[in-house]
C-alpha cells in the first residue's frame, strides 16, 4: 500500500468524506468513546500532566542520542542469536525481507498489525515474490479481505466500516451466511484465521517499543493474533521505525502506561509480549530464527530540525481521537496511513512535501491536538511550522496567493498606498457582501476557497485610520 | 548472526543531529518528575489482591481465592463448570510444590487427558494446547493494578502455548507474586539486566482473555486467543 491512499487530491477527498454521513457518524461515536475512555484513565491515575513530562523527558533524551541507542540495541540482538537490519529506504527495507523469505523458500507469512510495514509496502513486496500474506488483526483483516481497503484511523483502522457493511464484506468475500452481530462475525474470524497461523513459515510484526539495554522489544496488543504470529512460525521477521526504542526497561514501564492509557484508555491491554531472544525454540515453541529491520526512510531527515520532537511520537492517536477536522473529514481524506494531526506533521516528511502540502492546512490550530499528546508534541506549533516552510522554503504557495501576497507586500510597504487600498476595498468587495450579515461568503480569487467554507467580515467603510483620528479629533473636542 | 549497513545508518543520524557518532556509554539523566514510584506505595498484600479482584471485572477475567490444600478442589470445579476433559500445564516445579502432581494424576485416572509442556517434546506439545480446553501456568510476577499476571517464558516446560492456545485460560497466582504495578516488574527485570544475567527469551504480560473493539467499538472476547480466563490467587504455603 505505501504512505500514499487514493490517487485523488486533496480537496475531492475531503468532500467524499465529508459527505459519508455513515462514516461521519462512526467518526463521532469513536471519537467521543475512545476519548473519554481516555480521559476516565489518566484521571484515575492521577498526576497525569507529570506524567506527560516524564514522556517527554524520556523520549527527547532517547531520540537525542538515537545513534548510541541503536548500536546498543544492534550490539545486543546479535549477541541474543538474531539478525539485524538497517534500511535506509523503504526498497531496502523490502529487499532484505524479501531475501530472508526467499532463503527460507516460505509460501506463507502471517503478520500482526504493525503500520511501518504499511508505510513501506511490505505486503505486495511478499505477494510480488509468491508469498502470501495474511493480515491477522481483526480489523486490518477485515480491510484485506475487502479488497485491501485503506486503514482510516491508526488504532482502529476499520473505523469507517459499520457492522452491516461489514456483514456484507465478509458474505461476499468468505461465504458468511451469520448475522451482523460483532460477536458471531469475531467468532468467523477465529474459525478462518486459527489454522493459517500453523500453517506459516514466516511470522512478520511491527514493534512498539525496543529496549536498548538488552535487545528486546515490546509487542502491546489486545486480540492476541500477534502472540499467535510470533508463537507459531520457524521465523520471525520484526520491523520498527527508528525511532521506537527506549534506554532501559524502566522507561519502558512509562511508556508504555502513557501508550496503553492515551491510545484505548486500559491500564494495560490484554497482551504485552516482551522478546529478549526470540531464536532457538527454547520453550520449545516461539521462533527459531529472528531477524529485526530498522527502518529510517526518511525519518532522520527530521533530525536537528525544528521538526524532530515528531520522531517522539508513540502511535497512540489521542491527537486523532480529538481533532475536530478529522471529526468532520474522517481518516481517508488525509491520503496518507498517518491522518489526523500527526499524520499531517507527519506524512509531509515521510512522502513528497509537494504532494501532502494541503495536509498542515488541514487544522483548525486549536491546540486540542497538543493538549491530547502523552509525550507533549507541540503538534499545533508544528502545522504552523510546516505552513511557513511551504511558502518560505518550498516556494510551494498556490499563484494566486503568492501574487496576492506580492500586491500586499507592496502595498503594505508604501503607506499611501496602503490607505488607498484599504479606501477601495469596501468598494471592490461590495458585490460579494452579504448586506444582511455583512460577511463575504463566496469571495474572488484567492479567497474564494476560504469564504467558501468560512465567514469573512467584509471590510469597514471607516478603514482604521480614519476611526482612531476621529476618537482622537472627538477626544481632543471632549465629545467623549 | 550478523547486523548489516549499521556504520552508515548511524553517521548519518549522527550528523543529522549536528554531532560525532556515540557509541560509547551515554548517561541516562535523572528524570525531573516520577510520579509511578509514588503510586500504591503504602499498600498491603491484601491491598493489592482486592484492587487486583476489582480490575478482574474490568477484564472480564473471573476471580478466585483459595489456600494450597484447597486448590485441587477449586481447580477441579472450574474444569467441571467448563465441560473441560483435555488441559495442558507448563511445565513448572511449582506444580509440585502445590501438590498438584497427585491430583493430575489423578485426573488422567478419570476421563481426563493432561499434558504437561515438556520442550522436549516438540510439536506434540503444540498438537495438544491447540486443541485443549484449558491452559495452566503459574504468574511469576503479578500486577494488581492492571490484573496482570506476568509469565518469564525462559525454557524447558514454560511454552508460550499454554496461556494462548486453548479455549480457557487459568492462572494460579501466588499471594507473594503480587506488585502495584508494571514498574516494581520493569525494575525487577532492569535489575537483572545490569547484574549480566539472562533474561526470558519471553515475558508475556496477560490481562484477561484477548479482545478486541473493531467492529464498532464493541467489545468482543476471544477473537484470537483464549475466550475465557480465570485467576486463581493462592495463599503461600
Amino acid at each position: 500500500m505505501g504512505i500514499k491512499i487514493g490517487e485523488k487530491s486533496f480537496f475531492p477527498r475531503v468532500e467524499e468524506g465529508i459527505k459519508d454521513e455513515g462514516m461521519r457518524k462512526a467518526v463521532r461515536s469513536a471519537q467521543d468513546r475512545l476519548r473519554s475512555m481516555k480521559l476516565r484513565a489518566t484521571d484515575e491515575l492521577g498526576h497525569w500532566e507529570d506524567w506527560r513530562l516524564l514522556g517527554e523527558q524520556i523520549r527527547k533524551h532517547t531520540v537525542e542520542n538515537l545513534d548510541y541507542y541503536l548500536y546498543q540495541l544492534s550490539e545486543n540482538i546479535e549477541k541474543n542469536g538474531g539478525h539485524v537490519f538497517f534500511a535506509k529506504t523503504a526498497k531496502e527495507a523490502r529487499e532484505y525481507v524479501q531475501k530472508v523469505v526467499q532463503q527460507k523458500k516460505a509460501t506463507k507469512a502471517v503478520k500482526s498489525k504493525s503500520m511501518v510495514t504499511e508505510e513501506i509496502s511490505l505486503n505486495n513486496a511478499l505477494n510480488e515474490i509468491g508469498c502470501e500474506v495474511l493480515e491477522t488483526d481483526l480489523a486490518e483483516f477485515i480491510l484485506q479481505t475487502d479488497d485491501h481497503d485503506e486503514p482510516s484511523h491508526i488504532v482502529v483502522p476499520c473505523l469507517h466500516k459499520d457492522r452491516e457493511k461489514i456483514r456484507q464484506v465478509f458474505k461476499e468475500k468468505l461465504g458468511y451466511e451469520g448475522t451482523s452481530k460483532p460477536e458471531e462475525m469475531a467468532g468467523f474470524v477465529r474459525e478462518q484465521l486459527r489454522h493459517k497461523f500453523f500453517e506459516a513459515d514466516i511470522g512478520i510484526t511491527g514493534c512498539n517499543f525496543a529496549v536498548a539495554e538488552s535487545g528486546s522489544f515490546a509487542i502491546v496488543a489486545n486480540e492476541g493474533n500477534e502472540r499467535l504470529t510470533t508463537t507459531l512460525p520457524k521465523t520471525l521477521i520484526t520491523v520498527m521505525g527508528m525511532e521506537r526504542i527506549v534506554p532501559t526497561w524502566e522507561e519502558l514501564d512509562i511508556v508504555v502506561s502513557l501508550l496503553c492509557r492515551s491510545a484505548v484508555g486500559q491500564k494495560l491491554t490484554s497482551y504485552i509480549t516482551l522478546f529478549t531472544e526470540p531464536g532457538g525454540r527454547s520453550t520449545g515453541d516461539g521462533p527459531e530464527e529472528f531477524h529485526l529491520v530498522i527502518v529510517d526512510n526518511g525519518r532522520s531527515n527530521m533530525l536537528g530540525t525544528e521538526f524532530q520532537s515528531t520522531l517522539h511520537c508513540i502511535r497512540c492517536a489521542s491527537c486523532i481521537n480529538v481533532c475536530p477536522i478529522y471529526r468532520h473529514i474522517g481518516g481517508h481524506a488525509y491520503g496518507s496511513i498517518y491522518p489526523g494531526p500527526i499524520g499531517a506533521v507527519l506524512t509531509p516528511w515521510l512522502a513528497d512535501y509537494k504532494e501532502y502540502k494541503d495536509l498542515p492546512y488541514a487544522s483548525s490550530l486549536c491546540g486540542a491536538c497538543t493538549e491530547a499528546c502523552p509525550v507533549k508534541i507541540p503538534l499545533h506549533e508544528l502545522l504552523i511550522k510546516h505552513r511557513r516552510k511551504i511558502v518560505e522554503d518550498e516556494n510551494l504557495a498556490p499563484f494566486p496567493e503568492k501574487m496576492a501576497m506580492m500586491a500586499f507586500t507592496v502595498a503594505a510597504k508604501s503607506p499611501k498606498m496602503f490607505q488607498y487600498g484599504s479606501k477601495l476595498a469596501p468598494t471592490l468587495l461590495f458585490p460579494f457582501t452579504n448586506k444582511q450579515d455583512h460577511t463575504i461568503h463566496e469571495g474572488p480569487g484567492p479567497i474564494k476557497p476560504w469564504t467558501e467554507i468560512r465567514d469573512l467580515p467584509a471590510p469597514a467603510k471607516e478603514t482604521f485610520h480614519k476611526w482612531y483620528q476621529r476618537q482622537q479629533e472627538e477626544r481632543t473636542n471632549g465629545d467623549l | 548472526m550478523a547486523i548489516y549497513n549499521r556504520e552508515e545508518f548511524l553517521s548519518r543520524i549522527a550528523e543529522k543531529l549536528g554531532r560525532e557518532q556515540k557509541i560509547e556509554s551515554v548517561n541516562r539523566p535523572t528524570w525531573t518528575t516520577a510520579p509511578h514510584l509514588e503510586l500504591y506505595r503504602d499498600f498491603s498484600k491484601d491491598d493489592l489482591v482486592n484492587m487486583f479482584e476489582t480490575q478482574c471485572d474490568v477484564i472480564h477475567t473471573h476471580f478466585k481465592q483459595t489456600s494450597v490444600a484447597e486448590l485441587p478442589h477449586l481447580l477441579r470445579e472450574c474444569f467441571d463448570e467448563l465441560n473441560a476433559q483435555k488441559v495442558v500445564i507448563a511445565g513448572d516445579p511449582r506444580i509440585e510444590e502445590y501438590g498438584l502432581n497427585r491430583f493430575f494424576t489423578k485426573l488422567t485416572e478419570s476421563d481426563f487427558y493432561v499434558h504437561t509442556w515438556e520442550a522436549d517434546k516438540g510439536d506434540e506439545n503444540i498438537e495438544f494446547a491447540a486443541n485443549a480446553d484449558v491452559g495452566i501456568t503459574f504468574s511469576d510476577i503479578t500486577l494488581a493494578e492492571s490484573g496482570t499476571v506476568v509469565l518469564l517464558n525462559d525454557s524447558g516446560g514454560k511454552g508460550r502455548s499454554v496461556s494462548l492456545l486453548p479455549r480457557t485460560y487459568i492462572a494460579i497466582i501466588p499471594k507473594s507474586s503480587f506488585v502495584p504495578r508494571m514498574t516494581q516488574a520493569m525494575q525487577q527485570i532492569h535489575i537483572r539486566v545490569n547484574e549480566g544475567k539472562l533474561l526470558p527469551s519471553c515475558i508475556n504480560l496477560i490481562s484477561g482473555p484477548s479482545n478486541s473493539a473493531d467492529i464498532e467499538m464493541n467489545l468482543i472476547v476471544g477473537v484470537h486467543g483464549p475466550v475465557r480466563a480465570t485467576y486463581i490467587v493462592v495463599s503461600d504455603k
